[in-house]
C-alpha cells in the first residue's frame, strides 16, 4: 500500500509539472463547456433584418413593431425597392428581408388576405430555417390576435409543448456532450500517453524489473486521472448548474456513479491504447483519430442518430459515448431512474470488461 | 571470498517463431564477480539478460539467479536484483531526491531507510547541490551514476547492468567502473553487458556470444592467450568472424 502512494504521489508531480498536460486537464473543460454553452447555439437572437415595406400603413407598421419589439429581431435598415435586396445579403449583415406587399391593409380587409414575403439568406441554412419559422409565428400570433371575433367554419389548432427542454435551449443538448468529450478525451488520451511515456523513456522497464506487479503499475498510473476525471465531472456538472441553469432532474447520487463508470470505460480504453502503441505520438493519434471523432460524430451529440444512413446508425453501438449520452440526458433531463437505463449501463460495463481483457492480453503478449 | 553461485544457467533458450534469440546458453556466475556478457548488437545479450531478470519467459533450458528458478520464483528474484537499463531511465521532471524515494519506495523501503540511504549518497557522490534539481538539467554523467546508486537502493545481490556506459565520454566512464569495483568489493555481483570491448578488460570474466551461443567463456588474461590476441578487441573478432 505505502508503494502505491508513493507511485501514485510521483504521478501527480508528473501532471502538475507539465503545463501542457495541465491545460489540458483543467483548462479545456472550463474552455469548452463555455464555448459549446455561450458561442455554439441554435437560438437567434438579434438577428439583424431589413424591412421592404410597399404599403406603409398602420397594419403593416403594426407587424413591424411587433417584430422589432421582439428580442429574435432587430430591424436593421427599411429598402425601398426589390433591386435592393440582393445589395444588401451580399453585404452579409443582414440575415432576412420582409418584403410587404402593395396595399397590404386594404387586401386584409377587403380579401382577407394578404402576403408578407419572408427572404432569408440561405448560405447558413440552419439559421434561415430558424428565421422563417420566428418570423411566421410572429404572423400568425399577430393575426389570431386580430381575428378574435371572426368565426371560422372550424379551425385545428396544433398545440405543441416541448417536453424536458420546454425552452429549447441548445446548451442542454451541449451539456451533456461537452462532458462526454471531456470525461474521454482526459481519460483515454492522457492515461495512454501518459503509459506509453514511460515506456518511451525506459521507465517501464525498470517498474516491470521491480517486486511490483504489471497491474499494480498499470493501477497506479490510472488512478490519478481516475480523480482527475471526477473532479473534471464535477466541475462541468456545477458550471452546467448554475452558469446554464441545467436542470439535474434525476438523482445526482446516479449521476456520479454513472459518470464514474464511464470513466473507467474511459480509462480502460487508455490503457488498450497504450498497449497497442510504442510511442506518445501514437497513442495521441490515436486517441484522436480513433475517439474524438466518432464521439463527435457517431455519439449523436451533435447529429441525432436516427437521421444517419442505417451502417452508420449500426456503427454507432460500438461508440461508448453513445449510451453514456443517452444515460445523463436521461438522468439530467428526464429525471429517470436506473429502472430505465439499465440497459445502457450494462453496455457500457460490458465495453470496459472487453477493453480490460483484451489489454491483458495484449499485455502479457508483450512481456514474452 | 567465499565461491557461491548467484546465476546459474543451463541451455537456456528463447526462440520468437523460427528464429532462435538465445540459443542453449550455459554459465555459472559467483557471488561478488564481475561478469562481462559481451557480444555484437542481435547476438542475443538483452534476450538473455531480460529472461534472467524475470521479463521475459524462457523457450526452454533452465536457471537460477539468486538462488531463485526464474520459472517458478520470478518475484522472489525481482527483489534481490537490480537493473539498469541503457536509457539509465530515472524521471526527467522528478529532482533527484524525488526519484531517490520514489525507486526506495517501489522497493519497499520505509521512509527512514530511503533517508538513511540518500544521505549517504549525497555525501559519497557530493550530490549536495543538485539533489532538489530536476533529473532533466543534468548531465548525462550524473544521470548515470545516479541510476546505477538508484538500482542498488535496496541492496540487490546481484545489479544487471544493459550497457550502461553508452554515450558517456571515456573519463566519465572510467569514474563509473570505479564505481563498479567498489560496488562488486562489497560482495554485490555485476552481471554487465558491453560492446566496449575496453571495458571487457575490467571484467573478471567475460563470455562472447555470437549468434545466440556463447562462443567462449574465461578471463580476459586467458582468452587473449588462447586467441593469441593482444586485446579483447581481437579475441572479440577472431571469433565474431569465425
Amino acid at each position: 500500500m505505502k508503494r502505491f502512494i508513493g507511485f501514485i504521489e510521483k504521478e501527480f508531480y508528473h501532471i502538475f509539472r507539465d503545463k501542457r498536460s495541465l491545460f489540458i486537464l483543467f483548462g479545456m473543460p472550463i474552455v469548452q463547456i463555455m464555448l459549446f454553452g455561450f458561442a455554439i447555439t441554435n437560438e437567434i437572437n438579434n438577428v439583424d433584418i431589413a424591412i421592404l415595406n410597399n404599403s406603409k400603413d398602420t397594419k403593416t407598421e403594426e407587424i413591424i413593431n411587433k417584430i422589432a419589439s421582439s428580442k429574435y429581431f432587430s430591424v436593421e435598415d427599411f429598402i425601398q425597392n426589390e433591386n435592393e435586396i440582393e445589395a444588401i445579403f451580399k453585404k452579409g449583415k443582414v440575415k432576412a428581408v420582409l418584403n410587404f406587399e402593395t396595399d397590404f391593409s386594404k387586401k386584409l380587409i377587403t380579401e382577407n388576405n394578404a402576403t408578407v414575403q419572408i427572404i432569408t439568406d440561405a448560405t447558413d441554412p440552419n439559421t434561415a430555417n430558424t428565421i422563417s419559422n420566428y418570423v411566421s409565428a410572429i404572423l400568425q400570433n399577430y393575426s389570431k390576435t386580430n381575428n378574435k371575433n371572426i368565426k371560422l367554419a372550424y379551425q385545428i389548432v396544433p398545440k405543441t409543448r416541448m417536453v424536458y427542454n420546454q425552452e429549447l435551449k441548445s446548451v442542454f443538448m451541449f451539456v451533456p456532450g461537452v462532458m462526454t468529450i471531456i470525461l474521454m478525451l482526459v481519460s483515454a488520451m492522457m492515461t495512454s500517453i501518459s503509459i506509453t511515456r514511460e515506456k518511451e523513456l525506459g521507465t517501464m522497464e525498470i517498474l516491470l524489473v521491480s517486486p511490483l506487479k504489471p497491474f499494480q503499475v498499470i493501477i497506479g498510473k490510472v488512478v490519478p486521472y481516475i480523480f482527475l476525471s471526477i473532479i473534471n465531472a464535477i466541475v462541468i456538472i456545477v458550471l452546467s448548474m448554475f452558469v446554464f441553469k441545467m436542470p439535474v432532474e434525476g438523482s445526482l447520487f446516479l449521476l456520479g456513479a454513472e459518470s464514474i463508470l464511464f470513466i473507467i470505460t474511459s480509462l480502460s480504453l487508455g490503457i488498450l491504447i497504450s498497449t497497442v502503441s510504442a510511442t506518445q505520438q501514437t497513442a495521441m493519434m490515436i486517441s484522436l483519430m480513433a475517439l474524438m471523432l466518432p464521439v463527435i460524430l457517431l455519439s449523436g451529440f451533435i447529429f441525432p442518430i436516427t437521421s444517419m444512413p442505417v451502417p452508420l446508425q449500426i456503427l454507432s453501438n460500438i461508440i461508448p459515448a453513445k449510451w453514456f449520452i443517452i444515460i445523463i440526458k436521461g438522468i439530467m433531463l428526464k429525471g429517470i431512474g436506473l429502472t430505465f437505463i439499465w440497459k445502457e449501463t450494462l453496455i457500457l460495463v460490458a465495453m470496459t470488461l472487453f477493453f480490460i481483457v483484451v489489454s491483458i492480453k495484449k499485455y502479457k503478449i508483450r512481456l514474452e | 571470498m567465499k565461491e557461491e553461485t548467484v546465476i546459474k544457467v543451463e541451455n537456456l533458450t528463447k526462440q520468437f517463431g523460427d528464429f532462435t534469440a538465445v540459443n542453449a546458453i550455459s554459465f555459472e556466475v559467483k557471488k561478488g564477480e564481475i561478469f562481462g556478457f559481451l557480444g555484437a548488437n542481435g547476438a542475443g545479450k538483452t534476450t538473455a539478460m531480460k529472461m534472467l531478470i524475470g521479463i521475459s519467459n524462457p523457450t526452454s533450458g533452465e536457471a537460477e539467479v539468486a538462488s531463485f528458478n526464474v520459472y517458478k520464483n520470478p518475484n522472489s528474484i525481482k527483489k534481490n536484483i537490480g537493473y539498469m537499463s541503457q536509457k539509465f531511465a530515472l524521471y526527467d521532471d522528478l529532482t533527484v531526491k524525488e526519484n531517490i524515494t520514489f525507486f526506495g519506495g517501489i522497493y519497499g523501503l520505509t521512509r527512514k531507510q530511503i533517508n538513511e540511504k540518500r544521505q549517504l549518497l549525497v555525501e559519497e557522490l557530493g550530490l549536495q547541490e543538485i539533489v532538489n534539481n530536476l533529473v532533466s538539467s543534468l548531465p548525462l554523467g550524473w544521470k548515470q551514476k545516479i541510476a546505477f546508486s538508484v538500482a542498488l537502493l535496496h541492496n540487490p545481490k546481484i545489479v544487471f547492468l544493459d550497457e550502461p556506459t553508452g554515450g558517456v565520454d571515456p573519463i566519465t566512464r572510467r569514474q563509473f567502473w570505479e564505481m563498479i569495483y567498489k560496488t562488486a568489493n562489497q560482495g554485490t555481483t555485476i552481471f554487465v553487458t558491453t560492446h566496449y570491448m575496453d571495458e571487457a578488460e575490467y571484467c573478471d570474466r567475460v563470455s562472447i556470444m555470437v549468434n545466440g551461443k556463447i562462443e567462449a567463456l574465461d578471463t580476459p588474461k586467458n582468452l587473449k592467450e588462447k586467441y593469441k590476441a593482444k586485446s579483447m578487441n581481437d579475441v572479440f573478432l577472431k571469433l565474431a568472424r569465425g
